[in-house]
């Protein structure tokens, strides 16, 4: 790849790169747990929690299986499961 | 309310569980689209930015190590040139760029009065290299240009007062933070690019690999590490009263320490019971000098 002078680069191109295949956990969400606070949201490092109708949903596409946000879960919401590919 | 936008796209190359990320994402969903930042060299900087891609949302510009607050300032004076006052400038760097290399640039920047938010993400050591020193680091902590062992406990020095030093330049604004708590943090931002002149925020930031825990205890480290007194969470505008986060379940100092893999030495044997007391102390001056006590 040919980089511009200054190496000057698109806003947001990272998303190429599909970080969710680093994750030997993944977490799951209990539906009937989560009572979509949006606390997991915050503490995500990888921008992969969203609130959707009010409950939690991650994007396995970028989750590098941290766990922070099942840790973190005030309802115990979120579970860590082995990652089977 | 805080907005749901979401300004550092996934598929960034940091650790998982890193701190630093988290801290980002909050910053920028204080400081909204309409900013540009300065990134000095670090963990920051190499993981949002893969080669040919980027993870910002948002006008970013890499600067050297030692010259964040200075490209900022160059960057603030070209937006006035342009007659655009409604941009913010942020710099966001981490403890290296800012305790140590950058810190001549930072002094210039608060000297010459430039409308900037400086804002230090602090993982108390250069994560980035292979967690070397830096003047963050904590008392006693090892790290690999301070190794405990037969002939030392770690680190000989206490972490350098950053806040105290951007507070003796007069600045409008200064206020340390952790990620932990989200809402005070991006508070924080907010009411420091709401003011005109140089502002200073540190950001207490766990590092799971360099301090060594799951990378699942972020959070948990970082809240015993203010619930302990360790890092005392204020912030002081120029002129008003200091605003204290106090703490209401104060813990000994030992149930941070012991979380960490770079403190781990200290409880092998009674030999570093002094060294514990002495960072039992530090705590116990911040919760005197902070009034952290609720």
């Amino acid at each position: 790849m040919k980089l511009t002078v200054g190496a000057v680069v698109k806003a947001g191109t990272s998303k190429v790169n599909k970080t969710g295949n680093w994750r030997s956990f993944r977490p799951v969400v209990n539906k009937d747990l989560c009572n979509g606070c949006g606390i997991c949201t915050f503490f995500c490092p990888d921008s992969s929690i969203q609130i959707t109708e009010k409950k939690s949903n991650i994007n396995y596409d970028y989750c590098k299986g941290c766990g922070i946000c099942a840790k973190e879960c005030p309802q115990g919401a979120i579970k860590m499961e082995e990652e089977r590919t | 309310m805080v907005e749901n936008m979401e300004l550092l796209a996934p598929g960034h190359r940091a650790c998982p569980g890193c701190g630093t990320a988290i801290a980002t994402r909050l910053i920028l969903k204080a400081t909204g689209k309409d900013v540009i930042v300065v990134t000095s060299t670090g963990c920051l900087e190499t993981f949002t930015s893969p080669y040919g891609q980027s993870a910002w949302e948002v006008p970013w510009i890499h600067s050297l190590f030692e010259n964040g607050a200075a490209v900022a300032s160059g960057v603030k004076e070209a937006l006035k040139a342009k007659g655009n006052n409604h941009t913010k400038v942020v710099v966001i760097s981490g403890d290296g760029g800012s305790f140590d290399i950058g810190f001549g640039a930072i002094s210039g920047m608060f000297e010459r009065g430039h409308d900037i938010t400086y804002i230090c993400y602090d993982n108390e050591a250069y994560m980035n290299t292979g967690v070397q020193r830096s003047s963050s680091t904590p008392y006693a902590a090892t790290t690999t240009t301070t190794p405990a062992g037969v002939a030392s406990y770690g680190k000989l020095e206490p972490k350098k007062d950053m806040p105290s030093i951007a507070l003796a330049h007069g600045i409008q604004y200064v206020a340390t933070a952790s990620i932990c708590y989200p809402q005070d943090l991006i508070r924080k931002v907010k009411k420091a690019i709401s003011i005109n002149g140089p502002k200073y925020i540190q950001v207490h930031v766990p590092c799971c690999i360099g301090w060594g825990f799951d990378p699942s205890e972020t959070i948990e480290v970082g809240r015993l590490a203010v619930e302990t007194g360790l890092v005392p969470i204020y912030s002081i505008e120029k002129g008003k009263p200091m605003e204290v986060r106090k703490v209401s379940d104060r813990k000994p100092v030992e149930a941070y320490l012991k979380k960490q893999n770079r403190f781990k030495h200290l409880f092998k044997g009674e030999e570093y019971k002094e060294v514990v007391a002495q960072l039992q102390k530090i705590c116990d001056d911040n919760f005197e000098y902070f009034g952290l006590a609720k």
